[in-house]
């Protein structure tokens, strides 16, 4: 955990551009002319503030984001219920898997089965998945509960500062 | 999709270069005119291959520490109408339907909500629970404890390019 790294300043320029450039970037010649002219700014002020924020890791990526689905992969989300006393051991073996993209630890909750691990494999085919998730089992010697999204509620990722 | 749309996602997908004309720049890197990179990515923009382009923000350095994914048991002929109404709310940054596991696991609806404490969480559930009514018929959140692994979310891999180590 990265409990000590400062919450960064950002000027409302920042914010700006973090509200505005979450989608919608133009596919054309010059696109960040086109950004800087909406926010009022130049060209190579927007362009090195992106630069810093980069650094920064105020963001993490700029560009086109994929749609793994869309490009033949399959992703899951998949939850485990561990005994406590195993944590560490459990979370050596499901992390070895270069397939689980994201493990959190998750609190306990109310649920009759208490799932304190949820990860999400993502593999190049759908048949991978399965298999994964056969190698966890067994490994583990836990059930692993697939719970894939179904549908998607969603409109446009908006992340308002 | 063909081999020359693999090669712009592989010189894209870690980002879009900061410079003046980075469809251009892309091109280069593939050895294609520029407006043929811009034409190819806006095809997979209007038929979903490409999601969105802009920036992904990083919660956490952004001072949005607490993340609770909060999960919902909801009638299945309700499901759609009121995930659609939670999908649109601005703290919720994914909002999906995933199937039950009975008895293990009754929730149906899951909604990542993001805040700045705990506390925040808790009160934008609140939101989410007033919103849902009387269609709730159990729910909870799952705040995060630890970070276990988090790799750079590689998406699928173009054929002969290597897998980055991680």
């Amino acid at each position: 955990m990265r409990n000590a790294s400062p919450v960064p300043v950002l000027d409302s320029i920042n914010h700006n551009l973090i509200n505005m450039l979450q989608g919608g970037f133009p596919i054309s010649e010059n696109p960040y002319q086109e950004i800087a002219n909406k926010v009022g700014i130049s060209e190579d002020e927007l362009l090195w503030r992106l630069e810093v924020m980069k650094t920064d890791g105020i963001y993490s990526r700029f560009g086109p984001l994929y749609n793994a689905v869309a490009l033949g992969g399959a992703v899951t989300l998949a939850a485990l219920a561990v005994p406590e006393k195993e944590f560490e051991r459990i979370t050596e073996l499901v992390n070895a898997h270069e397939e689980v993209a994201h493990n959190y630890q998750r609190a306990h909750h109310r649920s009759p089965t208490q799932f304190n691990m949820w990860f999400v494999i993502s593999t190049e085919t759908a048949d991978e998945i399965g298999q994964v998730i056969e190698q966890i089992e067994a490994e583990t010697e836990l059930t692993v509960y697939n719970m894939p999204k179904l549908k998607e509620y969603f409109l446009e990722l908006k992340f308002v500062l | 999709m063909d081999e020359i749309d693999r090669k712009i996602i592989a010189a894209t997908q870690n980002g879009l270069p900061l410079t003046p004309h980075p469809y251009a720049e892309v091109g280069k890197e593939v050895g294609l005119p520029s407006e043929e990179v811009m034409s190819r990515m806006q095809a997979m923009l209007d038929n979903g291959i490409i999601r969105r382009i802009g920036i992904i923000p990083n919660h956490y350095k952004l001072g949005f520490k607490s993340n609770g994914m909060t999960v919902w048991d909801i009638p299945d002929d309700q499901i759609d109408q009121l995930g659609e109404a939670v999908g649109q709310l601005d703290f919720v940054s994914h909002c999906y339907q995933r199937p039950r596991h009975l008895p293990d696991w009754s929730y149906n609806l899951f909604a990542m909500v993001h805040g700045k404490t705990r506390n925040e969480v808790l009160t934008k559930t609140e939101e989410i629970s007033a919103l849902l009514g009387d269609a709730v018929q159990g729910h909870e959140i799952l705040f995060s404890k630890q970070i276990l692994k988090k790799t750079g979310f590689r998406l699928q891999q173009p054929p002969h390019t290597p897998k980055e180590g991680e």
